[in-house]
């Protein structure tokens, strides 16, 4: 899937710009609303409402039926991310091994409720179905980065980590918010 | 491929692997091996996930498997093994003259279908040239009609390894014959049950035997299009699959007229989006159709009415990596393994409170005990087995006293429990059964689709009854109503 700094460079850099190129890469494709809305969160980081109003401009699919696919797959989401997107597996072999306090510990860390991101923007933490590495339970990603055997102790000592260091790479996430 | 007199050093470097820091110690090799004689490489899975990072090293022919590598052990095995060619033993998990306790993890499996996961560069077609690879779709298409092929997979006995069991041959045969020219294949990668990841090693450590298999499925149905339908959280096996797409397309085995005959055949991928539901064939085609994943009513049968209304098989990722080698060694090597009803070997994620977890492939009919003790090497924390869990959240959970259960479709139906895609989740006394099946309910409730009453309102209901257990304001009545 294209980076938003990829996509930047075919087409000028407004938000709207990037979804219509988007579109138009897809737009006769049969099936393509969900790809489209992919690769827009991609883009993006997530997928606000004007952004859909704009595809049901372009591809005339209803934004209530767009809407209504955003709000079906745990994949999308309608509000922008922060700088940590924080993912806690909860599958059955993390589930088993102690999952459930590794959210609590996070939660407690950052402040901020499951699904939810910081005021600061710096974390989002979200509990995730299972990401497929059940021997290394607890398993936590951060963004691209997978940590493996997550104790209590670790997790806080990422989120101190995390929080001193600041990786900003949502450069488009400010222009987004324009057109919001 | 590989200069088999030249020392090599591979990495796996599978999900597992480089969550538990294998691309450090690949790095670290790259940097360590410069100016040496050894050729670096990685592969996919080696399946003993319980040891990564896990490094291979080959020196005069011989293989030696270091595990729970770390970037600072790598300068002594260079300079140790590689160099004054003496082998570190004690960090050493298997050798061909080495007895380790990890060698009957290996030796009471049976691998035909994980042969070469964790063996070749998955990144490479080569490699995969270089095991056999595209030579069952070149015999097919010079030897075998599509009804051959077909009936060659009827003998086998090959069954949908996703976990429903329907005889693979019947799917297919049905497709076949349903009228009309445009006809899909559509691989299900879309592996929701939480525990289970042999899809996604399958696909991130040999991804063109999956496209080897659907290039099979649609010469033998008629068809000339395929859909890779893969969950969105396997960003490494999308990748892989799309290196091996763009590989395979360059050397004339997808496209247009496949290797000069009257074929043509090419696959998409549709990344997930996140709907446990979409591992059902119905909702998969509807998601694949850019819409809600909800599942239908069946009939009509996607063999009838499938993607875009056209007819449809819809087969597993193991499934459809099993149907090369049959077609190269014939459907009896294949079924001389398994029971009467269950052929061949099946692929488990072995995983949850086990002393050697891992990806396994087993002949049908080997006994859960021998799957837990034999090869798993027991329980993690030393206790009694309480439960094995099979099958996913709609699956079962199979008491300890029935763990002489032979693995088999049959057998575990029988008991109560499914085959499911092949996760195995092994829980030791400790573990509140009370607490997993509100695990599982919390689950399906979230994922239900909302679609029919029983599954948006009933699972809803058992987890609320769960949750008054659990705060210790259960009913009796309640429990007497589940006893009727």
């Amino acid at each position: 899937m294209k980076t938003a700094s990829q996509l930047s460079k075919h087409t000028s850099s407004s938000p709207l710009a990037i979804i219509d190129q988007i579109v138009r890469d897809h737009n006769l494709d049969e099936g393509s609303a969900i790809v489209i809305l992919q690769q827009i969160q991609a883009a993006f980081g997530y997928v606000g409402k004007p952004m859909l109003e704009r595809v049901s401009q372009l591809t005339g699919i209803p934004a209530s039926v767009l809407y209504s696919i955003v709000t079906f797959y745990t994949q999308f989401r309608l509000e922008p991310v922060g700088e940590n997107f924080i993912q806690v597996c909860h599958g059955t072999a993390c589930h088993l091994a102690g999952a459930e306090r590794i959210s609590e510990v996070l939660q407690q860390e950052t402040g901020v409720p499951e699904g939810k991101t910081s005021a600061d923007g710096k974390f989002t933490v979200k509990k995730v179905a299972c990401l497929g590495c059940c021997s290394l339970g607890p398993v936590v990603t951060v963004n691209e980065e997978t940590f493996a055997r997550v104790t209590p102790d670790k997790a806080r000592q990422m989120i101190k980590e995390k929080r001193a260091s600041c990786q900003c790479g949502h450069s488009n996430a400010e222009e987004v918010a324009t057109i919001d | 491929m590989i200069n088999s007199n030249k020392a090599t050093v591979t990495v796996g470097l599978a999900s597992c692997g480089i969550a538990a820091g294998a691309q450090k110690v690949y790095d670290a090799f790259k940097e360590s091996l410069e100016g040496l004689s050894v050729q670096l490489d990685f592969s996919g899975c080696m399946g003993m996930c319980y040891k990564e990072p896990l490094v291979e090293v080959k020196v005069e022919g011989q293989q030696f498997i270091y595990g729970k590598v770390q970037p600072e052990q790598v300068k002594r095995i260079v300079e140790e093994h590689l160099q004054a060619k003496k082998p570190i033993t004690e960090w050493l998990v298997a050798a061909e003259q080495l007895e380790t306790p990890d060698k009957t993890f290996l030796n009471r499996q049976q691998r035909i279908l994980l042969k070469n996961c964790g063996v070749i560069n998955p990144e490479t077609i080569e490699s995969y040239f270089s095991v056999d690879g595209y030579k069952a779709i070149k015999k097919a298409l010079k030897d075998m009609s599509p009804e051959q092929v077909i009936e060659e997979i009827k003998l086998s006995g090959l069954r949908g390894r996703g976990g429903g069991g329907f005889p693979t041959a019947t799917k297919w045969a049905l497709t076949r014959r349903s009228p009309g020219k445009d006809k899909y294949v559509i691989c299900n990668a879309d592996e929701g049950d939480p525990g289970a990841f042999m899809d996604r090693s399958v696909l991130e450590s040999n991804p063109h035997s999956v496209l080897e298999g659907m290039l099979l499925a649609g010469y033998a149905m008629g068809a000339n299009n395929g859909y890779i339908y893969i969950r969105a959280e396997y960003p490494l096996a999308v990748k892989r699959l799309k290196l091996a797409l763009a590989e395979a397309r360059s050397k004339g085995l997808l496209g247009a007229n496949i290797l000069d005959s009257s074929f043509s055949f090419d696959i998409q991928i549709r990344e997930g989006a996140g709907a446990f539901v979409c591992g059902e064939e119905t909702a998969l085609i509807m998601s694949i159709e850019g819409k809600r994943g909800m599942p239908r009513i069946r009939p009509p049968f996607p063999s009838e009415a499938g993607l875009w209304g056209k007819p449809t098989s819809i087969n597993n990722v193991e499934t459809f990596a099993n149907v090369p080698w049959i077609i190269l060694n014939g459907a009896n090597s294949f079924n001389q393994y398994g029971t009467e009803t269950s052929k061949g070997t099946k692929v488990f994620a072995l995983a949850g409170n086990i002393a050697r977890g891992g990806l396994i492939e087993v002949p049908m009919g080997i006994t859960i005990n021998e799957i837990v003790y034999d090869i798993g090497g027991g329980l993690a924390s030393g206790k009694k087995l309480k439960a094995v869990q099979t099958g996913g959240p709609s699956g079962g959970c199979i008491p300890a006293s029935l763990s002489d259960t032979p693995v088999d479709y049959e057998s575990l139906r029988k008991i109560g429990a499914i085959m499911g895609s092949g996760g195995m989740l092994i829980m030791d006394e400790s573990t509140c059964m009370v607490d997993m099946a509100k695990f599982f309910l919390n689950f399906t409730q979230e994922e239900s689709c909302g679609k029919c009453t029983f599954c948006r309102i009933g699972t809803k209901r058992m987890l609320e009854i769960l949750e008054r257990i659990t705060q210790g304001e259960g009913q009796r009545e309640i429990l007497n109503s589940w006893r009727n």
